[in-house]
């Protein structure tokens, strides 16, 4: 790795807590980000001559505090800016800083900072936003790159959300247990958004996208660095890299969904299934269940099954139970009906799911696996209008490709009536 | 005589690395280890997964707690070992700035090996 690329994993590094510390230092949001880009320039100045300090984060917050307070005191025309020697020999006073950084509220400060993000007033889009600029550091052009949306659409998102955070104060007070658990709950919340905005979309910049899953990981691993005893945490992070293990089998080379099942699951990322396997070990020793720890469970169980055939269905009907019963919503239900119908076959799930006609409705995945289940049961044309009003709904090409190809097997095996036999 | 060189580095700093980033420091250390290898040298080499997978067992109570999370809450996190068999200090010092040249940063630990089982020579 060249030195740039070592001091900006540093820097990348230490912004949640740098920023954060500055957050409660300045108590305003714009001059803790450009007291720490201005700290950031003088790190790429000064570390390749000096080498990195030993504690990266105290020396940003350090000089970046230094730095904001000269601004203000330029502005009153007082004080020239220390030369860049004096900024090299801050060896003692950032020790002293560093110490004061481990046994201090740093962990309240990170939480406030990620909670911020997710402040209820803001719209998922925009709280995804802002956690990527103000936590990551993301470029507005990466964020915008990454939404597909133009950069200066992007700009606004993200300056009307700053505003909206910034009417709404944060108290900076330490939080009481119920309200620390409170925020915990909310930047969970934030960082699996985050995840899944990278992955749910199939089309567009792949790349792109897997870097926001990547970052949301980081995120969840920096979140249970903080509170390494919650297990709703632990098993956030292991649904995280279960999830993301495969991604290198989700799309085939012409960017088409593969389906779980007929995934090769030689692709899948074996350490970032290991770690979410003992992630999960972790957590279920506290025996305090809870939505991700049922997802990462279900994710796990996938995970173990070498084939597709080997994967214990039975047993991820019975999580999916539990999951409905503490976290009740139609598309759980719908995930549920997938289970149900390995174990007890295609018509009760096709029971299970009728009463979601309603509710999910607009939902491209309801229809996709109503007529997979139509299909098994031989009821072809029900399944054929399934399949038509699932690519009527669905958000990208690749969905789309994907249910057309279920179209064209259902043809090709089920001809129409009026098609003479052998026509296809 | 052999060797731990332990590999102690920020974690915070790992994570952020990107997979291609990742994939190259591995792979810069896979030159260094192979020569080791080739040389007879080289005993097992592991690379720790994250603190946030680590359990702690402390033993000043009895019975013994069981705490999530690593022993030591230090800025710079054990992330891996080596075991090598090298004739002096000095050569083990020479392998672990190999080390150093392939992956910049943290610090890494060289002690000497005490007892070693099973016994088999690296």
């Amino acid at each position: 790795m060249t030195d740039l690329a070592w001091i900006n994993a540093a820097l990348t590094a230490a912004r949640p807590q740098a920023v954060a510390a500055l957050l409660r230092y300045f108590r305003n949001l714009d001059t803790a980000e450009e007291a720490f880009q201005e700290a950031c320039l003088r790190a790429l100045r000064t570390w390749p001559q000096n080498g990195p300090p030993r504690d990266p984060a105290a020396w940003l917050i350090m000089v970046a505090r230094n730095s904001a307070i000269d601004a203000a005191r330029r502005d009153r025309r007082q004080e020239a800016l220390p030369d860049e020697d004096v900024l090299s020999d801050l060896d003692d006073a950032e020790e002293a800083l560093a110490e004061r950084l481990d046994d201090s509220h740093y962990r309240d400060d990170i939480l406030r900072l990620l909670f911020i993000c997710c402040h209820p007033d803001l719209p998922a889009t925009q709280q995804i936003a802002l956690a990527l600029r103000v936590v990551s550091g993301l470029s507005v052009k990466e964020i915008a790159k990454a939404f597909l949306i133009s950069e200066s659409a992007m700009e606004q998102r993200i300056t009307r959300a700053k505003r909206r955070v910034g009417d709404a104060s944060v108290p900076f007070a330490a939080p009481g247990p119920i309200e620390r658990a409170e925020r915990l709950a909310a930047v969970a919340a934030m960082i699996y958004l985050l995840f899944n905005e990278g992955y749910s979309a199939s089309a567009g910049e792949v790349h792109v996208r897997g870097a926001l899953c990547d970052e949301a990981i980081r995120l969840a691993r920096l979140l249970l660095r903080l509170f390494p005893s919650e297990p709703e945490i632990m098993g956030l992070t292991a649904l995280l890299l279960l999830q993301h293990a495969r991604t290198p089998a989700r799309l085939d080379g012409e960017g088409n969904i593969v389906l779980l099942e007929d995934q090769d699951r030689t692709l899948w990322n074996r350490p970032m299934i290991e770690e979410g396997l003992a992630l999960i070990d972790k957590a279920m020793r506290h025996r305090r269940s809870g939505p991700y720890q049922i997802q990462a469970a279900i994710a796990a169980l996938h995970a173990r099954a070498a084939r597709p055939e080997d994967t214990d269905w039975l047993q991820i009907d019975l999580l999916y139970g539990a999951l409905e019963r503490i976290q009740p919503s139609p598309v759980v239900t719908l995930n549920r009906a997938v289970a149900t119908a390995k174990v007890r076959g295609p018509a009760a799930a096709l029971d299970m799911i009728a009463p979601l006609a309603e509710p999910l409705a607009g939902y491209f995945h309801f229809h996709g696996v109503r007529g997979a289940l139509l299909l098994q049961l031989g009821r072809t044309d029900d399944a054929r209008i399934a399949f038509d009003r699932a690519i009527a709904l669905a958000n990208t090409a690749a969905e789309a490709a994907h249910i057309r190809m279920h179209l064209d097997r259902l043809m090709r095996d089920n001809p129409p009536p009026k098609a003479a036999p052998g026509a296809s | 005589m052999q060797y731990a060189i332990l590999c102690y580095h920020s974690e915070d700093v790992v994570c952020s690395w990107s997979q291609e980033e990742d994939a190259a420091v591995m792979a810069r250390l896979k030159v260094v280890q192979e020569k080791l290898a080739r040389d007879g040298r080289l005993g097992p080499v592991a690379r720790l997964m994250p603190t946030t997978a680590a359990t702690t067992l402390r033993k000043h109570t009895d019975p013994p707690l069981v705490i999530d999370g690593p022993y030591a809450e230090t800025k710079e996190q054990l992330l891996g070992f080596y075991i090598v068999d090298c004739d002096t200090l000095d050569h083990a010092i020479d392998v672990a700035r190999d080390l150093a040249q392939a992956n910049p940063g943290g610090a890494y630990e060289i002690r000497p090996v005490a007892y070693m089982s099973p016994q088999d020579k690296t």
